[in-house]
Formats: structure tokens, C-alpha cells, sequence
């Protein structure tokens, strides 16, 4: 059988399979499904500083092959995830964890980071920069280069542990943006997170969602998602986290050729709570078909 | 929760809009009514949650209305035909809370679950009676099956041409009644909120992402903090709900 281990900033993951935060919660709830130590990570559910409700309902709208959402980063708080969620947590899944950071001011991070830093079972810091700046007019930390790299440096103060910087799609270069946070000093990059999107209902000749907008994610954006991470995968020297609309085990192997180094796995949780898993057991029989002995050869093949 | 494939084997209309659909699988996992199932169906992205209208030995058994893509599809869908279903979803009625003397109150397709409930309910020695709203004659379903139970029904239209003229508040006052366990849209949720001092256990609707708990989706505010009607839900008891009296 091929070899599915791959390392990510410098831990060794079995394969590189990840839950996509946002549609895992905080695991514990999926170790009622299957053991989910057979996950490479998973990056739990965007943590902020404070607790947050997040959007008015309803925050959900179906499209074709895929979903629009519009949370609103629903989280208990940076103190009760950790003193609440996260010994929930550890008594299921033994592995390091990905945290996903979330903010709405440089501090916001910072603290943030700082508090979880202290967490052992913490692998890495996967850093959210999708997220409106309210000291910069609202516009998203990640959509432009200088305010991502200050996200990325008042984070690297903070903790030790390997930084990913998580970028939006919704920029018109983003390679630019991902070679900020690598000069600003982030150890890897994760994308996509989700397009912008809005559906209307024809009987109420209203937006589906409350918040008129939200985040298009599932099957839909593959073909953007393996395009923007074949950009940066070629053009920084840290690695890549591919996602957005990964829903099998081809699509794992097609996004680490454009470059990715491991893959998360988000809106296909919600249809198919059991689709890691799945995804995992299924790579040995596709590596085998392509004549891939390991994972980590192909990272990047595709020039 | 479980995942299971489920055959189908029965699947009719009951009036120009509602369906009732029967199928085959693993029902271990559905624990109480006001439960719901999540349902895959070819070419949609998102499962269905359908209420169970009744469950016995490995028979599972759905009312859904024809609403839009998803359920206009199933009704095209044969008998024999596999579908890919979620079981076991949400909490369910609590039926050691529930009264001596219950009232279930059903508005459209917020009848189906109660069905089931007053079929637990007579088990437990709790026997219920009925109260279910429609607006017109041409809508009503489903009464017999209470009957045939020997639950007493009592029928509003809003109309007027079937039973009590006005809403399922109207008929609260002619019945004798100590609990309420009700199900149907929210404005009919709201009325009864107000309507009775009684309390009870109200079943919610919202849109869902995943409907186990895991996308933050479908979550509202309570009394007690913020819920999420696919896990914790979709049954709040009414000192729970943040609704003005
Ligand atoms: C817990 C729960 C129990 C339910 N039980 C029943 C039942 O027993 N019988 C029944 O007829 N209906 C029930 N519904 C409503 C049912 O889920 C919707 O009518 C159905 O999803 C509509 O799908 P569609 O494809 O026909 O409509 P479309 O409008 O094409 O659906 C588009 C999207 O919106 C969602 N959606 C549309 N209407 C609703 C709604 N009212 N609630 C939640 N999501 C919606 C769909 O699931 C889908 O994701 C229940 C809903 C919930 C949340
Ligand atoms: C319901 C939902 C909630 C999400 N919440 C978060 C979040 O809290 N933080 C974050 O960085 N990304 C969040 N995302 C984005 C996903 O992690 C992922 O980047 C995106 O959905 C693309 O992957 P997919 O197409 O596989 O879903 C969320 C996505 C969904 C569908
Ligand atoms: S629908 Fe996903 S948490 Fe309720």
C-alpha cells in the first residue's frame, strides 16, 4: 500500500485529510459517527475573542452542488473553548488540533492566539483573514496585502507554533496577499475560504439568507479553489492548504498536485457526516489506480 | 444518529399537496416523537428534514408537503426506490414532562409528528386530544389516523367550511386541557404562546446546513442561552422561548 503521510510546518499528519473548520464543530460531536483519530487534523470551528451569536436566520441557502452560508462565526469565546469545548475534545481525539482564529481588529488576534498558545493539544494556528477589519472601514484583513501581513505578524509575536494564514478567494490577486503573510512570517497558507454569494427566492422575492449575502462553499468552487492554489503554491516556498468544494478522494489528489500539501474538507461533512472518513479509506484504492506510491511525491507536480 | 439506506414502500398523496410516503430500514436510532429524518435526494445538495409521522419495526413513515424542487421530486420517486437517509435527528417530545390531560395542536404539515406522539402518549397512559388547523376543506389530512387510535379530534379551517371557523386558537376554550405539545408554522406557534396559560413543548422549523448539529446553521436564541434546533431542538419547552407574552 502507497504512503498517505505527509507533514505539514513540521508535523507529521497520517494523511492529509483535514475537516475544514466551520463544518466540524468541535469534533466531538462526529466521534458519536466514526473514531476520528483516523483524521489527519481537523481545524475546529473559527474561535474570536469574544463570544459571538453570529447571524440573524436563515443562514442557509441550497445552490446547485453546493451551499451558501452565513454563521457568522457562531463561537462560545476564546475562554470557553478552551476551559468548555476543547476537554470535550481531547477525551476523543489524541492528535494535534488545528485552531482556527478568528478577528475583527489586529488586537483580536493577538489575543486570541496568545490565549490558545498555552493549549498542548494545539498544533497549529490556521488564521481566518476573511473576517471584516471594524478599524478599517469594514473592508476583510484579506483583501489586502498590508493588513493581512500585519494580522500575520501581531500573531507571530504571540505563539511559537506554526501560523497558517487562511485567505479568501474574493481578491482580485491573491497571490500578492499570500506573499505578504509569507514575508510577514507565516509558515504555511490555507485556501479557499468561501465566495461571496447570494441566492433569491422567487415566491418571497426576497434573499433566502437574513444577511443577504454569505459564503458559497461545496462541489461548485472546485475548479476555482485547485486554480487559486496552483497561484500560490507555485508562488510562495511554505506550504499549502488546499480546500473548497473537496468531496473525494480524486479531488484530494488533484488539489495536492496543483500544489497542495494537505486538504480540508468542508461542506461535504454536512451532507455526508461520515465523508472524511470515507475520503481516508478510499485514497489507498485511487493512489493505487494513478501509480501514486506516496502522497508527499506528488505535492506540486503539476508545474 | 445513523445513516442508513431505506427502501421505498409506499408513497401517495393524501390531498392535492401533502404525500405520505412509507420505507424499509434501520429504525433503531429513532428514539422519540418530534424526531426528524434528514433525507438525500439525486441532484440536490442538501438533505430534506421531514418529521417522523410514525415508526414501527424497521417501517418508517413521512406526511411532507410539496413545496418546492426537493419535494415535488419525491413524489415522482417508485416504490423499490433506495434513498439515503439520516435517522435519529433532534430531541424529541419529553414525555415525562408532559401532562395528564395533553393537548396536541397541529397546524398544516406540523400535523405529522404529532401522530406519532400521541401514539407514545396512549402508550404512556397520557391519551391526548387533537386540535389541527387548515385553511381550507380541501387541505385537511390526516385526522383519521388520530381517530383511528381513539384520539378525540377537533378540526379549524380558516375559512370556516370544515369544523371550527378561525384558527386552532379558537377551539382551545370548548377543551379541557392541562398540556400542550403543538407543531405547525410559527405564527400559529405564537398565537398558542399567547393564547394559554398551559404549558408545553413547541416544535421548531429552520433552514438547515448539516441537521446534526455541526454547521451552526439553524441556531436560535432562549432563555437559556443559544440552541440549535437540528440537535437541541426542534422541541423547546415554552419557558425556554424568548417570544414576547
Ligand atoms: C425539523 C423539521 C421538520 C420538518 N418536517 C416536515 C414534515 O414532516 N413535513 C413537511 O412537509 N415538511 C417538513 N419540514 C419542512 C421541509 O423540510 C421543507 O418543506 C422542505 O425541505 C422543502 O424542500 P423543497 O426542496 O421542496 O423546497 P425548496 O424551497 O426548493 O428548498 C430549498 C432549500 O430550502 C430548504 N427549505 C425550504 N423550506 C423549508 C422549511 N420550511 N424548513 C426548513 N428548510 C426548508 C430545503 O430543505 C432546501 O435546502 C420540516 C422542516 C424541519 C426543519
Ligand atoms: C457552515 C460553514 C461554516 C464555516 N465556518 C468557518 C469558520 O468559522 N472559519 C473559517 O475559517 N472558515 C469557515 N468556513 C469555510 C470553510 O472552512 C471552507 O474554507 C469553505 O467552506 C470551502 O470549503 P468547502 O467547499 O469544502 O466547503 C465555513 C464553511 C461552512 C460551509
Ligand atoms: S443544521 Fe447544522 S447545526 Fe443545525
Amino acid at each position: 500500500m502507497g504512503k498517505m503521510n505527509v507533514n505539514l510546518c513540521g508535523i507529521e499528519l497520517d494523511n492529509p485529510v483535514i475537516p475544514a473548520s466551520g463544518t466540524f464543530g468541535f469534533g466531538y460531536e462526529f466521534d458519536e459517527l466514526y473514531d476520528i483519530n483516523v483524521l489527519g487534523t481537523f481545524s475546529f470551528k473559527g474561535t474570536t475573542k469574544d463570544p459571538r451569536f453570529g447571524n440573524p436566520t436563515p443562514r442557509i441557502a441550497e445552490c446547485t452542488e453546493g451551499m451558501i452560508n452565513a454563521v457568522g462565526l457562531q463561537n462560545p469565546g476564546v475562554e470557553k473553548v478552551i476551559s468548555e469545548e476543547l476537554p470535550k475534545l481531547y477525551k476523543v481525539f489524541n492528535k494535534k488540533v488545528m485552531a482556527n482564529v478568528s478577528g475583527f481588529s489586529v488586537e483580536d488576534y493577538a489575543y486570541t492566539v496568545e490565549k490558545l498558545d498555552s493549549v498542548d493539544e494545539i498544533g497549529w494556528f490556521e488564521v481566518n483573514v476573511s473576517c471584516p477589519n471594524v478599524h478599517g472601514g469594514g473592508m476583510s484583513f484579506g483583501t489586502q496585502p498590508e493588513a493581512a501581513a500585519e494580522v500575520t505578524r501581531a500573531v507571530r509575536k504571540v505563539t511559537k507554533k506554526p501560523i497558517i494564514i487562511k485567505l479568501s478567494p474574493n481578491v482580485t490577486d491573491i497571490v500578492s496577499i499570500a506573499k505578504a503573510c509569507e514575508e510577514a512570517g507565516a509558515d504555511g497558507i490555507s485556501l479557499i475560504n468561501t465566495l461571496l454569494g447570494m441566492r433569491i427566492d422567487l415566491r418571497t422575492k426576497r434573499p433566502v439568507i437574513a444577511n443577504k449575502m454569505g459564503g458559497f462553499s461545496g462541489p461548485a468552487i472546485f475548479p476555482v479553489a485547485v486554480r487559486m492554489v496552483y497561484q500560490v503554491a507555485h508562488a510562495v516556498n511554505i506550504p499549502v492548504v488546499g480546500m473548497g468544494g473537496v468531496s473525494s478522494a480524486e479531488n484530494v489528489i488533484e488539489m495536492m498536485l496543483a500544489g497542495a500539501t494537505a486538504v480540508e474538507v468542508g461542506a461535504a461533512n454536512l451532507v455526508n457526516p461520515y465523508a472524511c472518513r470515507d475520503i481516508i479509506a478510499d485514497l489507498p484504492r485511487v493512489m493505487a489506480k494513478y501509480g501514486i506510491e506516496n502522497l508527499s511525491d506528488i505535492i506540486g507536480a503539476v508545474k | 444518529m445513523k445513516q442508513s439506506i431505506f427502501t421505498i414502500k409506499e408513497n401517495r398523496p393524501l390531498t392535492d399537496l401533502v404525500w405520505l410516503m412509507r420505507m424499509a430500514g434501520d429504525t433503531s436510532e429513532i428514539t422519540a416523537a418530534g424526531q426528524f429524518v434528514n433525507i438525500q435526494l439525486d441532484g440536490l445538495y442538501l438533505r430534506r428534514p421531514i418529521s417522523v409521522f410514525d415508526c414501527e419495526d424497521g417501517m418508517l413513515s413521512i406526511i411532507y408537503k410539496v413545496v418546492g424542487k426537493g419535494t415535488e421530486k419525491m413524489t415522482t420517486l417508485p416504490v423499490g426506490t433506495e434513498l439515503d437517509v439520516l435517522t435519529g435527528l433532534g430531541n424529541g417530545y419529553d414525555l415525562e414532562k408532559v401532562g395528564k390531560k395533553p393537548l396536541l395542536v397541529g397546524g398544516g404539515v406540523g400535523v405529522p409528528p404529532l401522530y406519532y406522539l400521541a401514539k407514545k402518549l396512549i402508550a404512556a397512559e397520557k391519551k391526548p386530544e387533537i386540535v389541527v388547523g387548515f385553511n381550507t376543506a380541501d387541505e385537511i389530512f390526516g385526522v383519521e389516523f388520530f381517530e383511528e387510535i381513539g384520539c378525540k379530534v377537533t378540526v379549524t379551517t380558516v375559512d370556516g367550511s370544515v369544523g371550527v371557523k378561525g384558527f386552532v386558537t379558537n377551539a382551545l376554550e370548548a377543551i379541557d386541557y392541562d398540556y400542550i405539545c403543538t407543531c405547525g408554522p410559527e405564527p400559529m406557534l405564537k398565537a398558542l404562546y399567547r393564547a394559554t396559560e398551559a404549558k408545553g413543548q413547541y416544535s421548531f422549523e429552520e433552514r438547515m446546513g448539516c441537521g446534526f448539529g455541526a454547521c451552526m446553521g439553524c441556531s436560535c436564541k432562549t432563555v437559556t442561552g443559544y440552541k440549535r434546533i437540528c440537535k437541541d431542538g426542534p422541541i423547546l419547552e415554552k419557558e425556554e422561548i424568548l417570544w414576547e407574552k
